[in-house]
């Protein structure tokens, strides 16, 4: 957003100077760098074993073959049970669809009761809630099983949505509070003199208004718990375990030859949804992680 | 929960009813799980509790322990290693190329989006993509030999004594992005006169970025610092990934200590107090930085 403000005005540099060669070429190097790996990611999962054994990891597949994505996906093995990847997919997908809806529903209405609806207290559960961002999680990690297992929740994929949902709440409360601080307080005042309520005022007015931090809430959010490990592998049965916790047991699994194609594809599996999310969102998804990043 | 504004008038209580009704879960996460099940925690690392919490006391027990035991002892030194060059080359590395990338330059949206892919990543994808790039037969180090230089030696993730640093390299890739775009923000926010009072009075760009736009940028690196340290803290899955704490326990680290008493080794009391030690190094942290950030307001 910022680059769209500023005019592309003449170039204040002839264009092959030596500080653009520097600089172009010391960018080009680096990026280079930073894209290797996914790179090699890509070439290893297309080519066949025997050629990964005598060749280069960063040549080119000679044979391009897709059997190691199809093995990845569907017949990679943990342990005794041999469904492949999909399986953690699927969970992963059961597990993120209710995290993103509850977390970001309870988030933002707790961002407009900050803004607009401040209570006694209501500052220092706030400040609290921050704070609490930055405790490790290990120190809360069996407090929370205990509260699990008491109602019933411990190991179960519901227990798993409630996790994420406490755990993303400081950021995503912090996000909603800020944004809605900075709608008109006319408007709010408004709305209240025609006798609107407190959900009535959300739904009508807020919510319409506040669509592109919702957008930016779930970018930050099906990135975050797609990728999450810890909470995955703590609170969840092996049968509900999501992809990242499966992927590390087939990659990690000590029995059998080790087939680096299919592991490449089963890592890049993995990483394909928070990647197009990435590529597909751009300037939005810079936004989520700057708003998370700088504190109000 | 709304009981907490004691209140004057009887309708005290249920004035903005709806927004008290709104902020149950937020009450509930703050009070109950962030600061009841800090303090639970820290209580319990006082016990002898083995496969189930139990309420007998023994003092500093488990501390003297875990301060005896050498898988923690590694753990904190892989830390500290890691912590200190992932702080120095995070920070020198996003400025750096925050800069280059401020400098009016074609294709900026191409250089930051592949800057910052990796930080959309897991740290599990992450760990796994490069144990496979450091792979000793098969990766970097069988490439360049097979270049010719056949003694090259390139393999931290099976020497205990530099696996940390493989990991560093696998941590600063997927990171970095995220403070060069903290950085680059910043950098943003500079006015441009500025600049152009710099080239007045002919001081270098180098010299201007080092006495001028660093020091105004304080606020901006602090940001950067404390995202930079709690990440350092939570470091795990990185880990599990990319050695799982390997080899032997040489690449082992506080987080993973943890997590290993507890549902492991089922010795919860050493994963109590190894997590309490955990949240004491946050607050030393995090005291000087809200001393710094909040200090001047004086708030009562």
């Amino acid at each position: 957003m910022v680059d769209a403000v500023i005019p592309r005005g003449p170039k204040p540099r002839p264009r092959f100077s030596r500080t653009n060669i520097m600089l172009y070429g010391t960018l080009i190097v680096v990026a280079a760098y930073y894209a290797l790996p996914l790179y090699v990611m890509i070439v290893t999962s297309l080519k066949g074993m025997p050629e990964i054994r005598i060749g280069n990891i960063f040549a080119p597949p000679v044979e391009v073959t897709y059997q190691p994505w199809v093995k990845a996906w569907s017949e990679a093995c943990t342990g005794i049970n041999c469904e492949g990847l999909s399986r953690g997919f699927w969970n992963s997908v059961q597990i993120l669809i209710p995290s993103v809806i509850l977390s970001i529903a309870i988030a933002s209405v707790n961002g407009y009761a900050l803004a607009n609806w401040k209570f006694k207290g209501s500052e220092v559960f706030f400040t609290i809630l921050i704070l609490g961002a930055f405790i490790p999680y290990q120190v809360m990690i069996y407090p929370i099983v205990i509260i699990l297992r008491e109602m019933g929740l411990y190991g179960n994929i519901w227990g798993l949505v409630m996790v994420h949902t406490v755990f993303g709440m400081p950021i995503l409360t912090l996000l909603f509070r800020n944004y809605f601080t900075s709608v008109p307080e006319e408007l709010f005042k408004a709305a209240r003199v025609d006798g609107a309520g407190f959900w009535g005022i959300y739904f009508r007015i807020m919510l319409p208004m506040s669509l592109p931090i919702f957008v930016v809430a779930i970018i930050l959010q099906v990135t975050g718990i797609w990728n999450d490990f810890l909470f995955g592998v703590i609170y969840t049965k092996p049968a509900d375990y999501p992809m990242t916790v499966q992927l590390n047991n087939i990659v990690n699994s000590v029995q059998g030859v080790k087939e680096y194609n299919v592991n490449m594809a089963a890592t890049l599996l993995t990483g394909l949804v928070p990647l197009i999310i990435y590529f597909a969102s751009g300037k939005l998804f810079v936004r989520g992680i700057a708003a998370g990043a700088v504190k109000g | 929960m709304s009981s907490s504004s004691n209140a004057r008038k009887p309708s005290g209580l249920f004035r903005n009813l709806s927004a008290k009704i709104a902020s149950v879960p937020m009450v509930l996460t703050a009070l109950v799980v962030f600061v009841g099940g800090t303090a639970w925690t820290v209580l319990y690392s006082f016990t002898s509790s083995k496969l189930l919490p139990k309420m007998n006391f023994v003092g500093l027990d488990q501390y003297e322990r875990l301060w005896s035991t050498r898988r923690w002892l590694i753990s904190i030194e892989n830390l500290a290693v890691y912590g200190f060059f992932s702080m120095i080359f995070t920070l020198v590395i996003g400025f750096t190329l925050a800069a280059l990338l401020d400098r009016k330059i074609r294709g900026e949206n191409v250089f930051r989006t592949i800057f910052l892919y990796p930080f959309a990543l897991s740290f599990v994808v992450t760990g796994l993509a490069w144990q496979w790039i450091l792979n000793p037969d098969l990766g970097v180090q069988s490439v360049v030999r097979s270049l010719g230089w056949e003694s090259f030696t390139f393999n931290p993730l099976n020497d205990p004594d530099i696996v940390i640093y493989g990991i560093l390299i696998a941590g600063l890739w997927q990171g970095t992005g995220l403070i060069m775009v903290i950085m680059l923000a910043g950098l943003r926010g500079i006015d441009e006169d500025i600049w152009k009072a710099a080239r007045v009075d002919g001081i270098g760009t180098v010299k201007t970025y080092i006495r001028v736009i660093i020091p105004m940028m304080r606020p901006v690196f602090v940001t950067a610092l404390v995202l930079i340290a709690s990440g350092i803290i939570k470091i795990y899955d990185l880990v599990v990934a990319q050695t799982n704490g390997g080899p032997g326990i040489a690449s082992e680290v506080p987080a993973k200590y943890v997590i290993n008493y507890m549902f492991r080794a089922q010795n919860l009391g050493q994963g109590f107090a190894a997590s309490t030690m955990m949240l004491v190094s946050v607050i030393v942290i995090l005291i000087p930085w809200a001393y710094l950030e909040f200090g001047g307001k004086k708030r009562g």
